[in-house]
C-alpha cells in the first residue's frame, strides 16, 4: 500500500507526464516544420515521414532565390514597426489622458474604441479596396501601415490604459508641482514607470501586425506584400516544395514566436482588453 | 474635472493668489488632456464612419466594376440576391459551424489543459511555452503546414499514423473539408484559451481550495463549485473575443481549400471576398458585408457589456 503522501507524489508525477505529452503534441506541428526545413525535398516527401535524415541548409539558401525572401521580410518589418510606432504615438497620449484625467465620457469612449474592433473586416473590404485603388494606396506599405495602425489602436490604448491605471496619480501630480512640463512628466515619470507594460503593448502590436493576413492578402500584390502573402503564394503546389515551404515558414515565424514567449504573461491583459490580468 | 473652477470670481482670486494659479494650471491641463485623446478618437471615428457609410451606400445601388454604368438605386435588391444566392445558406451554416465547433473545442480543452498545467511539475515553464506557441504562428503558415506536412493523404504525418495502425489514410481536405478547417483553426486558437485561462487560474484562492479539501470536498465538487465559477468570466472573455475573430476567418480558407469543394468550406467572409474581388460585384458584396457587420454586432454587444462591467468593477 502506498501512503497518502506517496500517492500524492505519484499523482503529481503522472499529471506532469500527461502535461508534457499534451504540450509536445500541440507543439508537434511547429517542431515538424522546423525539422522538415532541414530535409532535402526528397526526404521531406518520403513515406513514411523521416525522423532521421542527413540535415541540409540548402532550403534556406534556395528560399531567397525562389522568391526574394528579404524583399517580403523587409515589407513585414516596415509595416509592423511603422504601424506600431505610429500606433504608440497615438495610444500613449490617449491612454494617459483617459487614465489620469477621467471625465464622465472616459468609460464610454473606451468602450466605443473597443467596439471599432468588432467591425468585421469584410464589412468594409469593398470601400477600403476602392479608396485604396483611387488614392494609389493599393499594394503600398503606407496603405498597410494605415490599416494596421487603425485595427490595432484600440488594443494598444486599452493595454496602455490598464497599465497607467496602476500608477498612483500622486506621483504625476508631484512631478507637475515640481514644475515639470507635460512632456517631461510623460517622458521622465510616466514612461519609465510603465516601461514593462508599454514594452508588452509594443510586442503585441508587432505580433498582430506581423501575422495579419486578411488585409495583406487583399490589398497587396507583389510590391508591398509582407511575409503572410509570400507564404500564401506557396499554396499553389509546384513540384516538390515542402522543405522550402518549411524553411520560409520557419524564418517568417521565428522572430514572432520569440516575442510571444518573452511577453506571454503581459499579453493576456491586452488580448482580453484588460478583463483578465 | 471640476468645471466650477472656471467660474472662480475675481474676489477669491485676489484673496488667494496661490490657489488661483494652481486652478489656472488645471484649466490648461484639462484642455491639453482633451486634445491628447482626440487624435485617436478622430482616426477611429473616420475609420468607422467613412467605409461603413460607403458600404451602406453601395449596398443599395447596382454597382459592378466589370460593367461600369449609371449606378442606379435598387433598394434592397442586393440583399435579396445575396440572401437567396445558393452560397448564402452554405456560407451562413459554415460560419456558424466553424465558430461553434472551434469555440467548443478550444474552451473545453482549454479548461482541461490549463487545469493540468496549473500544478507544480518538472519543466512547467517550458510546457507553458510549448502550449501557447501555435497562437504566434501566422495563419497562412498554419494552414499550409497542416495541409501539406500533416494532413497530406500520402506523405503526411497523419497518413503515416493511420497506416501504422493499419487504417486507410484519409484525404482530409477532400473528404472532410470543413472538419479540416475546424481542426487547424482550433489548433491556432486553443493556445489563446489556454493562455487566458492559465493566467486566470493563478488568481484562484488557494486557501479556499485547501479549506474545501480539508472539509472533504472531492475533486469534482472543487471543480464545479470553486474553479468553474472562478473561470466564468475568463471563459466568457475567451468566447467573445474568439467569436469576433472566428467570424472573419479568411486566410486559412484562402490558402487551403479556396472555399471548396463547392461551397463546403465557404464562410461568410470568404463568400463576400469572392463576390467583391473575384466577381467584382460591389453592390452584392456590400450587402453581404452589412450582414456580416450585423452578425458581429450581435456578438459584440455582449462583449462590450461584459468588459464594461469589469471596467466599473475596477474603480
Amino acid at each position: 500500500m502506498l501512503s497518502l503522501k506517496q500517492r500524492r507524489s505519484l499523482n503529481t508525477l503522472l499529471m506532469g507526464v500527461l502535461a508534457w505529452g499534451v504540450a509536445l503534441a500541440i507543439f508537434f506541428p511547429i517542431f515538424w516544420m522546423l525539422l522538415t526545413s532541414f530535409k532535402t525535398e526528397i526526404d521531406a516527401f518520403a513515406t513514411p515521414p523521416q525522423l532521421f535524415f542527413s540535415p541540409t541548409l540548402e532550403n534556406y539558401t534556395l528560399v531567397n532565390e525562389r522568391s526574394d525572401y528579404l524583399h517580403f521580410a523587409w515589407n513585414s518589418v516596415v509595416v509592423s514597426f511603422g504601424s506600431t510606432i505610429i500606433g504608440m504615438m497615438l495610444a500613449v497620449p490617449a491612454a494617459y489622458s483617459m487614465a489620469f484625467f477621467e471625465t464622465k465620457r472616459t468609460k464610454g469612449t473606451l468602450l466605443w474604441m473597443l467596439s471599432t474592433k468588432m467591425l468585421p473586416p469584410v464589412g468594409v473590404l469593398v470601400p477600403i479596396y476602392l479608396i485604396f485603388k483611387d488614392t494609389g494606396l493599393l499594394d503600398t506599405k503606407t496603405g498597410l501601415v494605415i490599416i494596421y495602425t487603425l485595427i490595432n489602436l484600440p488594443i494598444m490604448i486599452w493595454m496602455a490604459y490598464t497599465y497607467f491605471k496602476e500608477i498612483p496619480k500622486e506621483v504625476l501630480e508631484a512631478a507637475r508641482m515640481d514644475g515639470s512640463t507635460l512632456f517631461q512628466e510623460i517622458w521622465r515619470v510616466l514612461l519609465p514607470m510603465s516601461k514593462g507594460g508599454l514594452a508588452a503593448t509594443v510586442l503585441l502590436s508587432l505580433i498582430l501586425s506581423w501575422n495579419e493576413a486578411f488585409w495583406s492578402l487583399n490589398l497587396t500584390a507583389s510590391e508591398a506584400a509582407p511575409l503572410t502573402a509570400l507564404i500564401a503564394s506557396y499554396s499553389s503546389p509546384e513540384g516538390l516544395f515542402w522543405a522550402k515551404l518549411s524553411a520560409v515558414s520557419t524564418l517568417a515565424c521565428a522572430p514572432i514566436l520569440i516575442f510571444g514567449w518573452i511577453s506571454q504573461k503581459q499579453l493576456v491583459r491586452g488580448l482580453s482588453f484588460g478583463a483578465v490580468k | 474635472m471640476k468645471t466650477t473652477t472656471l467660474n472662480a470670481g475675481p474676489a477669491s482670486s485676489a484673496a488667494e493668489p496661490k490657489q488661483d494659479s494652481r486652478q489656472g494650471g488645471k484649466r490648461k491641463t484639462s484642455r491639453i488632456n482633451r486634445f491628447m485623446v482626440s487624435p485617436s478618437v478622430l482616426v477611429l471615428a473616420l475609420w468607422m464612419v467613412i467605409p461603413l457609410s460607403m458600404t451602406i451606400y453601395f449596398s443599395v445601388i447596382r454597382y459592378n466594376l466589370l460593367y461600369p454604368g449609371d449606378n442606379e438605386f435598387v433598394g434592397l435588391e442586393n440583399f435579396q440576391f445575396f440572401v437567396t444566392d445558393f452560397g448564402f445558406m452554405a456560407g451562413m451554416s459554415n460560419t456558424l459551424l466553424l465558430v461553434g465547433a472551434v469555440l467548443l473545442i478550444t474552451v473545453v480543452l482549454g479548461v482541461l489543459i490549463s487545469l493540468l498545467v496549473n500544478q507544480a511539475f518538472w519543466g512547467r515553464g517550458i510546457v507553458r511555452i510549448l502550449l501557447i506557441s501555435p497562437f504566434f504562428i501566422m495563419p497562412t503558415v498554419n494552414a499550409l503546414i497542416w495541409k501539406n506536412l500533416l494532413l497530406h493523404p500520402v506523405s503526411g504525418v497523419f497518413a503515416a499514423i493511420w497506416k501504422f495502425f493499419g487504417a486507410t489514410p484519409i484525404d482530409w481536405f477532400s473528404e472532410f473539408p470543413l472538419f479540416s478547417i475546424i481542426m487547424i483553426v482550433s489548433w491556432q486558437w486553443l493556445p489563446f484559451a489556454i493562455l487566458i485561462l492559465m493566467t486566470a487560474l493563478q488568481s484562484l484562492d488557494q486557501e479556499q481550495q485547501e479549506a474545501a479539501r480539508l472539509d472533504g470536498a472531492g475533486p469534482w465538487a472543487l471543480f464545479f463549485h470553486l474553479t468553474l465559477p472562478h473561470l466564468a468570466r475568463p471563459i466568457a472573455v475567451v468566447v467573445m473575443i474568439e467569436t469576433i475573430f472566428l467570424l472573419s476567418i479568411f486566410a486559412e480558407i484562402f490558402t487551403t481549400t479556396g472555399g471548396g469543394p463547392g461551397y463546403e468550406t465557404t464562410n461568410l467572409a470568404y463568400l463576400i471576398y469572392s463576390q467583391a474581388l473575384l466577381q467584382f460585384d460591389v453592390g452584392l458584396a456590400s450587402a453581404g458585408g452589412l450582414i456580416a457587420v450585423v452578425l458581429a454586432n450581435i456578438a459584440a454587444f455582449f462583449l462590450v457589456r461584459l468588459i464594461g462591467k469589469s471596467l466599473t468593477e475596477k474603480q
